[in-house]
């Protein structure tokens, strides 16, 4: 009973510390217009120096059909294709995905799993950039430090084709 | 009669000054230069005219056509016509990379009297022998080499096809010739017969010419490297241009050469 005991404790002196986590919610826009395509959209974690430490998101048509042309217009998301979206061999798992209809979305990432992986400390900027067929294009970015010493809560907004897009970190 | 006037309008063409300013400019436009997809393609104008980027005046012949694909092999292009006022082609990107769309012009202007006529031929440099008539006199013999190039990238950027051949006025890219945008500084350096092109004045102006009213052609010098910066005030497509004449032709009878080197370069919003 005592070895139980003692092993259980020691097992939960053992237990890994729960990992931080990063959370990112992004609204995409109702848009009054006739002819709607849902947008395409990236998110990602850019370094200070512009290059990517961690790409998050890639929702575009899979396929061509109304929705779109599949990746043929993956370079209209001008700023993430010349970071590092053209460097990427999609599909990649985790990461991209259908094209969402308008609403509110909210990833959850954690510290040393992909597609975050492991941010070694610093200054980072979220990006979210958005564009729609026969419609505008958009970059949100929310700059943080990783990382956090106490729970996080950061907000921007886009004015057209972004909604609120919030940041939450766990550390 | 249209043969002829074509040949006094290349001739006019070859003989512009060097910052074009007074002369047509000579160029090729593609419809994207950045590109992705299963099987992506582009369609390309190529025109002299004095607007930019309106043919308004005569099509490029598209006889000296060279496009680069990004392994360094030549590709070919599809559905290539010649209109009244440009010329038309479109290219499959079947690789991934950048391909190089080279128009190359290579050849020889004389100018001579016969008969106390003032006469004047323009060809290859191989007919040259045979088309100066006997007798003519205060011969004088230049050689032509201008080359007018656009660039386009499918999915991620490579050089391979920028690789210089070593003859001419040829541009290599420093920071990229695809990946060019409004605000950021983007330098190129010259070369002239393979080596670093010193001193030459470079012009860059921006296409849709009709729509303001000064012309806003910006101006750099390319340095000891043969290096240039230009930083877009705008996003759209640019028209790039040197040219510079020396005495190094490989053609015996020139005295002088006059080269030139052209491209559009596509600059995008941040």
């Amino acid at each position: 009973m005592r070895r139980l005991l003692l092993s259980t404790f020691a097992l939960l002196l053992a237990a890994p510390l729960a990992a931080a986590e990063l959370s990112v919610t992004v609204q995409l826009p109702e848009q009054p217009v006739a002819e709607y395509h849902r947008p395409y959209a990236a998110i990602w974690i850019e370094r200070a120096d512009h290059s990517v430490a961690a790409q998050l998101a890639a929702w575009y048509a899979q396929k061509s059909s109304k929705e779109g042309a599949g990746t043929k217009w993956l370079p209209d998301l001008r700023q993430w294709w010349r970071r590092g979206g053209r460097e990427l061999s999609l599909p990649v798992d985790g990461v991209s995905g259908a094209t969402r209809p308008a609403g509110q979305y909210r990833l959850d990432f954690a510290d040393g799993k992909a597609p975050l992986g492991t941010l070694a400390p610093g200054d980072y900027v979220l990006v979210v950039e958005a564009a729609r067929e026969v419609g505008g294009r958009e970059v949100v970015r929310v700059p943080f430090t990783w990382p956090a010493t106490a729970t996080q809560h950061l907000d921007a907004h886009g004015s057209s084709e972004l909604g609120a897009v919030a940041l939450d970190i766990n550390p | 009669m249209h043969k002829r006037s074509l040949t006094c309008l290349l001739l006019a063409v070859a003989l512009a000054a060097p910052l074009a300013a007074q002369a047509h400019k000579m160029w090729m436009v593609p419809s994207a230069t950045n590109v992705s997809g299963a099987d992506p393609w582009v369609t390309v104008d190529a025109a002299i005219s004095n607007d930019l980027y309106f043919p308004d005046h005569h099509p490029a012949s598209l006889d000296q056509l060279v496009i680069t694909a990004p392994d360094g092999q030549t590709a070919k292009p599809q559905n290539a016509s010649t209109g009244k006022y440009r010329s038309v082609f479109d290219v499959e990107l079947a690789q991934q990379g950048t391909y190089k769309l080279a128009l190359v012009n290579q050849g020889v202007f004389a100018r001579y009297e016969l008969d106390g006529q003032k006469k004047r031929w323009r060809g290859k440099a191989a007919e040259l022998a045979t088309a100066i008539p006997a007798g003519a006199k205060a011969v004088e013999v230049a050689a032509i080499d201008s080359r007018v190039e656009t660039f386009v990238t499918n999915g991620k950027p490579n050089t391979t096809a920028l690789k210089p051949a070593g003859k001419g006025l040829e541009l290599v890219p420093v920071s990229g010739v695809t990946d060019l945008v409004e605000g950021e500084p983007a330098t190129f350096q010259l070369l002239l017969d393979g080596k670093p092109a010193a001193g030459l004045t470079v012009s860059a102006i921006a296409g849709a010419t009709r729509y303001r009213n000064a012309p806003e052609a910006m101006s750099a010098q390319t340095g000891a490297d043969g290096r240039f910066t230009f930083t877009w005030p705008h996003p759209g497509m640019y028209w790039v241009n040197a040219a510079t004449e020396d005495d190094r032709s490989e053609v015996k009878q020139a005295s002088k050469r006059r080269l030139a080197y052209t491209a559009t370069f596509e600059v995008l919003p941040e």
